[in-house]
């Protein structure tokens, strides 16, 4: 009994209820005359659109930032790239590595900047970082009509002039990935595409962390004061990791842009941080610790409860309960990892 | 001390177990009233959940109770909670202060007990609003602060104190309850200097001829000698012996503890006659450093090559400024040459890069990385400087851990500094005191540095593991030829393992004496009297 208690403690007991909810929401889907085999393709392309945002909280959280609640930041970088790549006309595979290249001077840019911010209120960056997502989001939102963009696939029809809320990727990058080297046995299919994708950049992150600078990165969150007593810069260090997660969370919008066929504006990053936030806690990190197997197993246990809630629910008591269910899981999993700062797993 | 007839404490067989280790077995001993019962053993002996028991905390009810019986005056207790103890008399001062940094050291003391005024607003609102009556305040505090017969000025802030003064902040705070019986006193000393504990003790006799009842947990084997009526020695839970303080010596209580023969306080037991080169290896000139409580004005010291420099001095005088400001901890200024070349001051690189190390006095604070394995603690800092540690991929554009070379060395310090714990892969914060100790030492000797600051480095650590490190500390010195600077309050310490001995006052060098030079004109210096008049 001990023992079993020791490892419901050792896998955390949020997590377990979560696992066990998602189970059973499998074994119950067939008899609510629902395809697994179609749940599973889109547990997995979700899994696939939203994990490079979820890998875009690890290195602020390495470096003692928190959770990167501005990751609404990183969007607009890749809002910025998608929308000027897009402008450029050019189709195909080749605007999806434009909207990348495009991004990242943005990222850079913001990146630094807010890592600078950061760094000047040590000890409350996460309502920081919060306040930093909103407002960037409220200033683009001005700036999304004004910029001086033409494409006839972007403009409002009627003036001319200011994007639309939505544009579609079609025929520029949509599906990307998803369609690249994708398995289909059934109903069921698999994107090894999104997936490769995927797994570069967290085999980055993950090496990133086993070098020099990312053992420094490390030491900085864990000990502030240790790492600089051993002549680590410490505003340095934190700054780097909020260009890290601002740049992850680019690319990760751009992931998702192709996997989703739109391009979402105005206020479509407002609380996009929160779901990737919820999901990396889900995945048995801490405001202070993560890693990769955070990132993967998170991303597949809120993204499974997100997209079976609402088919098996749904079916079975004919009312849409998916929102409400959604927001519970999202917001009630950041307020429990809110109220105990330690005990993560490694 | 006509009252010492009246039994005030009595444990009978208590025992406790945590998670079936059990770690107080069959504990009983009495005490009277207006006795001073020294407590004394390693750490891990048991004191501090034995003091849990008497103190009613939480922690003990939520590990499923204890055994036995706690009695005073005859009665069986049990407390809930301190709160219930503090009702029946019992007072605590923790090795970690719990006090508000921002107020003074009257409002510290009456704390919650403020004497009030009623006022206008107390008749409609009760006596929430009643307002504290400053005068009578003020007063109370200096009572409890003459009572304890201590210099304490009761308008200082707390946070601008020196530790000494906080520490007799808290026991003011404790004596100042009108109902208290029994006070508890965890390492009181182990903060203070020399003279601050000394007057410590003169406090604590004071007290006892009030007929207030004294247990007093310490390392520091003489001040039981000095101050207690009885002594109970502890080890692995049990109490090994209980002595008369009278008919016990310091060899006698240090064996009992340890459970093997311990070479104290013999002064500098050097058999290997050397030579101290007369080459200067590091010259500090005007260093002044702002480090709260412990700010160094103007100190000019010079270092020779593979000595140990011992820097003594009372507590707040400035001697843990002087590491704290060479190694860029806290804002500093002078001129600092370290073999003829300066080193840049508010830059810890800097001095990292020029081989020099350092080993903090707050090891939990700075010294070590508590979440992380002590492979990560021991290899970060070489790993970081001095790129060891590393392989090198696609021409060093990669830096990559190597784990294996991490993992050797761990080893080789654990078995070298005799390290207790599970593993390498262990996390810092599960050692004890001593342990971490060594860890922060084995960070330090990783870098292979040319000059080591090592401060108060036996801080809160005991006996035994006092003598490892010191030993550690010695040897590296005589191996490696590594010249050592050690900053401590415990005077004896010095005298043991240093060459020479500066002594810091008021934040300058007031004088260096060779080690063999007896106690007492190190205690002329510590006071401010200039190096001539000691001499």
């Amino acid at each position: 009994m001990d023992k079993a208690m020791e490892l419901i403690r050792s896998f955390g007991l949020p997590r377990l209820i979560i696992t066990l909810f998602l189970l059973a929401l499998f074994i119950i889907a067939p008899f609510a005359g629902i395809n697994v085999g179609a749940s599973l393709t889109d547990v997995l392309g979700r899994f696939g659109q939203n994990a490079i945002m979820v890998l875009a909280m690890v290195p602020m959280i390495h470096s003692g930032c928190g959770l990167n609640f501005g990751l609404p930041l990183g969007i607009i970088s890749g809002l910025l790239g998608a929308t000027l790549a897009i402008e450029t006309g050019i189709q195909g595979p080749i605007s999806f590595f434009l909207a990348i290249l495009y991004s990242t001077p943005f990222a850079l840019i913001f990146g630094w900047g807010y890592g600078k911010l950061l760094n000047r209120v040590k000890g409350s960056e996460m309502m920081i970082a919060t306040y930093v997502g909103f407002s960037s989001v409220a200033f683009m939102s001005i700036m999304w009509l004004i910029l001086p963009y033409h494409s006839p696939t972007m403009v409002w029809g009627y003036t001319g002039q200011g994007l639309r809320t939505t544009i579609s990727t079609e025929g520029f990058y949509y599906h990307i990935l998803r369609d690249s080297l994708n398995l289909r046995i059934g109903s069921f299919s698999i994107s090894f595409g999104e997936i490769i994708f995927f797994a570069v950049f967290a085999f980055i992150i993950w090496a990133f962390l086993h070098t020099k600078t990312g053992t420094a990165m490390t030491a900085v969150g864990s000990n502030p004061v240790f790492a600089r007593a051993s002549g680590i810069n410490i505003d340095k260090q934190r700054t780097l990791s909020v260009i890290m997660s601002t740049w992850l969370g680019a690319l990760g919008i751009l992931c998702y842009q192709q996997g989703y066929g739109f391009v979402q504006l105005y206020q479509g990053p407002m609380y996009m941080a929160m779901p990737a936030v919820s999901a990396i806690l889900i995945g048995g990190a801490s405001v202070n610790k993560a890693n990769i197997t955070n990132v993967i197993i998170g991303t597949i246990l809120y993204q499974g409860i997100v997209s079976m809630t609402p088919s098996v629910m749904n079916s079975l008591i004919h009312t849409d309960m998916s929102e409400v269910l959604r927001i519970i899981v999202s917001n009630g999993m950041i307020l429990y990892a809110l109220t105990r700062k330690s005990g993560a797993s490694r | 001390m006509s009252e010492m007839t009246n039994t005030l404490l009595e444990m009978k067989n208590v025992s406790k177990e945590y998670n079936g280790n059990p770690v107080l077995k069959d504990v009983n001993f009495t005490l009277k009233q207006g006795e001073v019962l020294g407590l004394v053993g390693e750490n891990g002996a048991g004191k501090s959940t034995l003091m849990n028991i008497l103190f009613g905390m939480e922690v003990i009810q939520q590990t499923g109770g204890y055994g036995g019986k706690v009695l005073i005056d005859g009665k069986e207790v049990k407390f809930a909670s301190p709160l219930d103890a503090l009702k029946a008399g019992i007072g605590m001062v923790h090795q970690e202060f719990s006090l508000l940094p921002g107020f003074t050291a009257a409002e510290n003391i009456l704390l919650n007990r403020e004497p009030q005024n009623k006022s206008v607003l107390s008749l409609v609102f009760g006596d929430r609003a009643n307002t504290i009556d400053r005068k009578k305040l003020q007063k109370e505090a200096i009572d409890a602060i003459t009572k304890l017969g201590v210099e304490l000025d009761p308008d200082m802030i707390v946070a601008e104190m020196p530790v000494g003064h906080k520490q007799f902040t808290e026991i003011s705070r404790e004596i100042s309850k009108s109902a208290i019986r029994l006070l508890v006193l965890d390492e009181p000393t182990a903060v203070l200097t020399e003279k601050e504990a000394e007057m410590l003790l003169k406090a604590i006799r004071n007290l006892a001829s009030q007929g207030i009842s004294v247990i007093f947990i310490t390392h520091r084997l003489q001040e039981i000698l000095d101050v207690c009526n009885k002594v109970i020695v502890m080890r692995d839970g049990r109490i090994i012996k209980e002595l008369e303080a009278a008919d016990t010596s310091i060899p006698e209580m240090a064996k009992l503890m340890v459970g093997r023969e311990v070479s104290t306080d013999k002064p500098k037991q050097d058999n290997d006659e050397r030579k101290i080169s007369d080459k200067i290896v590091l010259s500090v000139k005007n260093l002044w450093v702002d480090m709260p409580g412990e700010t160094v004005r103007d100190v000019n010291l010079e270092v020779m090559d593979g000595e140990i420099l011992g820097i003594g001095g009372l507590a707040g005088q400035g001697k843990l400024g002087i590491p704290n400001g060479i190694m860029g901890l806290f804002p500093a200024g002078g001129k600092i040459m370290l073999n003829g070349s300066e080193i840049p001051l508010n830059n810890p690189r800097a001095c990292l890069d020029s081989s020099l190390a350092f080993v903090s006095e707050d090891r939990r604070g700075v010294g070590l990385l508590l979440d992380e394995s002590l492979e990560w603690n021991i290899a970060f800092p070489a790993m970081q400087i001095q790129n060891k540690f590393l392989k090198n991929y696609l021409g060093g554009l990669i830096k990559w851990r190597d784990q294996a070379a991490i993992k050797e060395v761990t080893e080789k310090y654990i078995s070298q500094l005799q390290i207790r714990c599970t593993s390498s892969l262990q996390k810092a914060k599960e050692l004890s005191g001593g342990n971490q100790q060594k860890i922060c030492l084995a960070k330090a000797f990783a870098l292979e540095p040319k000059l080591l600051f090592v401060s108060e480095p036996t801080r809160g650590i005991d006996i035994g593991a006092k003598a490892l490190v010191l030993q550690a500390l010695r040897e590296y010195n005589r191996k490696h030829g590594v010249t050592i600077v050690m900053i401590s309050s415990e005077l004896e310490e010095l005298r043991q393992i240093c060459d020479r001995i500066a002594i810091i006052t008021d934040g300058a060098v007031s004088g260096i004496l060779p080690a063999e030079r007896p106690s007492e004109d190190f205690g002329i210096l510590m006071v401010g009297k200039s190096k001539k008049e000691a001499m």
